[in-house]
């Protein structure tokens, strides 16, 4: 049994301990970005006064003649083929929904979805043609900010360590055990609700704790990053990994390895 | 209480997990979340804290007013408590929502409190059947991410021992007509002991065991909890149940029984580093004199 009370410490700030000699050019809305008009305004920019000015809190983005403000917290936007994992909420109570869905999907359940199309007010239209989306069976969900899950040719990532990952760009996470039989599928419509074993749990807990870190950290999220996270992790206990100082050490160990990767 | 909508497959994974000792966050059933605890954080009160406990989020403000003492009990000050469910601890809390719940809580204290040795009242009393001192218990809830009534408690006993009120004199005239002075050193003032003064915890029951600290998630998959206040010597000062499901009269045995062994090792584990932990966090900031510290 433990119980364990501190202090709340200020976190130290990142550049202190990285050392890092590239340092992003950050913006809050507002700030002039540049006054050479020769560029294209992108997202989360506007002219005005001659100026580019960002209209977002973020960092900014040069491709060439394209300037762009990237925010560093927002809301979801959605985009064509993007992967999303969400939660009913509220259903359309007509005669034939009742008969069709309710023995399908109930309002809490959580589903797996592309998004198929974007209205001008923001609201997506999803789809599930396919038999990797449906309904989502045993497993936890984490939800975190859409601006740290990185864009990847796939969402769906059966990880080494045991369990596999959906991460959803709407920032909805979503970790459980990797199903044993993958070719019969039968549409992901039926939840499998038999115990799951306690390795396997270990493994999603971890994983859980591991994907909170590293948000925590800001960092983001994609399959490389969260099983060097996890492979990092793994001398410490899983409940342990919450803890400020431990998660500063993983995150830090993880953040090392992926710069030594990428060059 | 706020909640979270979960589906059934989700529901399922949290149970099973709780009866292998395993919870979602690799916890075992009877580890609490890390809590961060910060007294004198509000300037214009007597005494305050802040204590958060993974999500949840509370603020405790106490301010010390003279009034008159009650009629069935003249040698003693008392305790008022409000809680002010916010709307920014959840979007259900807006409007009038969240005074249900704040009234539950706000009578759950006073009846913790309800009883001689928890604070001693008699040390706020002024002057016998004239004056005394009455305690406002401000309790803020900023974030809620379950196990509310434990994070209050530890809230509320951080801001007593922080509550420091002024030491008056009464001085009487010839004509026999009394006047109160106040001492000119801010920093003449009593403190409370908060030695006895109970903590809560909350037992919900998931399945067939009961988990301690649950989170909004596990709260949704529980249908009772048992809530018992414990003081640092053992003593239960009051005990609720919480829930529209049943426990059958063993459970609650065990439950009372794991409810009291956690609030012992808690404050067996807490008070031998009491001292090193007030002293450091008094060295905290330079230039201000702060009390970080803690009493349990």
């Amino acid at each position: 049994m433990a119980m364990e009370m501190r202090l709340p410490a200020a976190r130290k700030p990142l550049s202190e301990r990285l050392g890092r000699d590239t340092k992003k050019h950050l913006v809050v809305p507002g700030d002039t970005i540049t006054t050479d008009t020769g560029f294209m305004r992108g997202h989360g920019t506007y002219m005005g006064e001659e100026k580019l000015i960002a209209s977002v809190a973020g960092s900014v983005e040069r491709v060439n003649k394209l300037i762009c403000v990237k925010a560093l917290k927002t809301r979801y936007i959605g985009e064509v083929g993007d992967i999303v994992v969400g939660r009913i909420t509220e259903r359309r109570r007509s005669a034939e929904d009742e008969l069709a869905m309710r023995g399908f999907l109930q309002e809490g359940d959580l589903i797996s979805a592309e998004v198929q199309a974007v209205f001008s007010d923001g609201a997506v239209s999803l789809h599930t043609r396919s038999l990797k989306y449906g309904k989502l069976g045993q497993g936890v969900l984490v939800q975190v900010s859409p601006s740290l899950v990185k864009r990847q040719k796939t969402h769906f990532h059966d990880l080494p360590c045991g369990a596999s990952v959906i991460l959803g760009n709407n920032g909805f996470i979503w970790i459980y055990p990797t199903p044993e039989h993958k070719e019969e599928e039968a549409g992901g419509f039926i939840a499998n609700l038999e115990p799951v074993s306690l390795a396997d749990r270990e493994v999603i807990s971890r994983l859980r704790n591991c994907v909170i870190s590293l948000v925590t950290q800001r960092m983001m999220l994609y399959d490389t990053s969260i099983l060097y996270c996890y492979e990092a992790s793994l001398p410490h206990q899983i409940k342990d990994i919450l803890k400020p100082e431990i998660m500063e050490e993983i995150v830090m160990e993880t953040r090392q390895r992926l710069l030594e990767q990428e060059g | 209480m706020a909640s979270v909508a979960l589906s059934e497959a989700e529901k399922v994974y949290i149970v099973h997990g709780v009866q292998e000792d395993l919870r979602v966050d690799g916890r075992g059933c009877e580890d609490y979340r890390c809590v961060e605890v910060e007294t004198d954080v509000v300037s214009n009160t007597s005494g305050s804290a802040r204590v958060k406990l993974g999500h949840t989020d509370i603020l405790v403000g106490v301010k010390a007013e003279m009034g008159t003492p009650k009629l069935e009990k003249p040698n003693e000050g008392y305790l008022e408590f409000f809680v002010d469910c916010s709307a920014n601890a959840t979007p259900e809390f807006e409007g009038r929502g969240g005074d249900d719940l704040g009234t539950e809580i706000a009578n759950t204290l006073y009846r913790i409190f309800n009883n001689k040795s928890s604070v001693d009242l008699k040390t706020l009393c002024i002057s016998p059947r004239e004056h005394c001192w009455v305690l406002y218990v401000d309790v803020l809830l900023l974030e809620c991410g379950g196990n509310l009534f434990d994070a209050i408690s530890i809230a509320v006993k951080a801001a007593l021992f922080n509550t420091s009120i002024p030491r008056v004199r009464v001085l009487e005239d010839e004509e026999g007509s009394k006047d109160i002075e106040l001492s000119d050193d801010p920093y003449d003032c009593i403190r409370l002991s908060v030695e006895n003064v109970p903590c809560i915890v909350t037992l919900c029951k998931i399945g067939y065991r009961h988990v301690v600290d649950a989170t909004l998630q596990e709260e949704a998959c529980s249908l009772a909890s048992l809530l018992v206040s414990v003081t640092s010597k053992g003593v239960v000062t009051c005990m609720r149940k919480v829930g529209k499901g049943s426990l059958d009269p063993e459970s609650i045995f065990e439950m009372m029984e794991t409810d009291e062994a956690v609030a012992c090792q808690w404050y067996d584990r807490q008070l031998p580093n009491l001292d090193g932990w007030l002293n450091a966090s008094s060295k905290n900031e330079e230039g201000r004199e702060k009390d970080g510290g803690i009493c349990l």
